[in-house]
């Protein structure tokens, strides 16, 4: 569903991703993870083309995201994305949140806005809190809204950029709870994440990258059992020793 | 001060009313056009398409390198030539002023908007709202909460430069006041009060703004 071929992509001067390539199957869940830096979270915002990239081509379903010529709005509207700081917006209540993508892009009457964002917050188990606003929240919460938000849209897939990186460690779980209940529901995922028990339990691949290449990309089971890279045996080392 | 003559202030406050009333109703229609106005520049100027951006970046640093008074002198000779009839002292000065204020407006407003983080933008993007959606529902509402202090103060300024449209034979409330002063010969009573009434609208607009700075703060 999700494919990139050869990407590269500069700063200036700087080269922070250097010809990557892989791939999300429809349905599937790929964890991409690496130090700080390797260039995953600007990976990631270039599938919905939120970063353009200089070389390369990535495509999703039948769209190029690449292309001069692709209505990137279109396309965005299809792809669910949830950012490391939330980006609620801060002027708007839970329900306006969930409702103003639904109601503008889509062009779903308030009713029907109302009806879904209702049932979405339900599933997260903030019922209680759609009429209040973001500030009010704290970071978890924000994030299981944040969620919320993304697939009020009815995504064919789904960006994580970090998402429980921002967060206290007592509210890791609530958020990653989603996350699991949403990948065993079938949910075409990519995520960028740290937490190692997320991706061993549900991914079924693992993107290691490291200075803006794909160092290696492989089955969960294999990757964590027996990484090829010294890096990733490095990075593994680090992040499980504890 | 011994003979300081109130009666001549009671005399005259029907008359010094109109005045204000015009000083007021320019002052509030000018903040509207200037804002409206000065939004659009902001939103121009940072669009990223540079004969847009070129043109509000030229027109905001030639309206700022020029005095008020020229502007509204401008107005008051070039737009009767420019149409072909004259449209009277109210039209012409109400149009200098909110042209002149939306330069000042729309660099109020830009530093507003770029004080919106961009993850903000990026949220509206990925959830497929287009560029005026993203200004409409995302940006600007935020951007205006954190400016309204400041949007304020300029009010202010702007309220004191109304009493530059006598140029334009407008008789707003200093006009009026000196007028009265004049005609009465009473010129201390009536720049003293004149002076009074400037003083107590325009501190109660700084009351204001320092309340709704406190509300930010806590």
């Amino acid at each position: 569903m999700i494919s990139i071929e050869n990407v590269s992509k500069w700063y200036s001067d700087f080269q922070v991703l250097d010809d990557c390539t892989t791939e999300v199957a429809k349905g599937e869940v790929v964890v991409v993870c690496g130090p700080s830096g390797s260039g995953k979270s600007t990976l990631i915002k270039c599938v919905n083309g939120l970063e353009p990239v200089q070389k390369g081509t990535i495509r999703v379903e039948d769209t190029e995201v690449t292309a001069k010529r692709t209505n990137l709005t279109k396309l965005r509207s299809r792809i669910g994305m949830v950012f490391q700081h939330f980006e609620l917006y801060p002027h708007m209540s839970v329900r306006a949140n969930l409702c103003l993508g639904q109601e503008k892009v889509l062009k779903r009457s308030p009713d029907e806005a109302n009806e879904k964002a209702e049932s979405l917050i339900d599933r997260v188990g903030l019922k209680e809190h759609i009429e209040k606003y973001p500030g009010q929240l704290s970071g978890g919460q924000q994030q299981r809204v944040a969620i919320s938000r993304a697939l009020a849209m009815d995504p064919i897939a789904m960006l994580f950029d970090e998402p429980t990186s921002a967060l206290d460690p007592e509210m890791i779980n609530e958020v990653l709870d989603v996350m699991v209940e949403l990948a065993q529901d079938g949910m075409t995922m990519m995520v960028v994440t740290h937490e190692m028990g997320f991706a061993r339990k549900v991914a079924d691949r693992v993107v290691f990258m490291d200075e803006g290449s794909i160092v290696e990309d492989r089955q969960t089971e294999a990757f964590f059992g027996n990484p090829e890279s010294d890096r990733a045996k490095d990075f593994l080392s680090k992040i499980l020793n504890h | 001060m011994g003979d300081f003559d109130y009666n001549v202030i009671i005399q005259n406050l029907p008359f010094l009313w109109q005045g204000l009333q015009l000083s007021l109703w320019l002052t509030f229609l000018a903040i509207l056009g200037g804002i409206a106005l000065g939004t659009g520049l902001a939103l121009m100027r940072l669009s990223g398409f540079l004969p847009l951006s070129l043109f509000a970046a030229t027109y905001v640093n030639l309206i700022r390198s020029v005095p008020l008074i020229l502007v509204i002198f401008w107005f008051y000779f070039l737009v009767p030539l420019a149409i072909g009839r004259p449209i009277g002292g109210f039209y012409s000065a109400l149009i200098a002023f909110v042209m002149f204020e939306a330069a000042y407006y729309s660099e109020i407003i830009r530093a507003g908007i770029q004080s919106v983080r961009t993850g903000q933008v990026q949220a509206g993007q990925a959830t497929g709202l287009n560029y005026w959606q993203i200004q409409r529902y995302v940006v600007l509402p935020q951007a205006f909460q954190n400016m309204i202090p400041i949007l304020v103060t300029q009010g202010i300024i702007l309220f004191q430069d109304t009493s530059l449209v006598f140029v334009v034979s407008l008789r707003d409330f200093m006009t009026v006041s000196s007028i009265v002063a004049r005609t009465e010969g009473r010129l201390v009573e009536m720049y003293f009060f004149a002076a009074i009434v400037y003083f107590v609208i325009c501190f109660a607009g700084s009351l204001f703004v320092r309340r709704l700075q406190m509300a930010r703060t806590s």
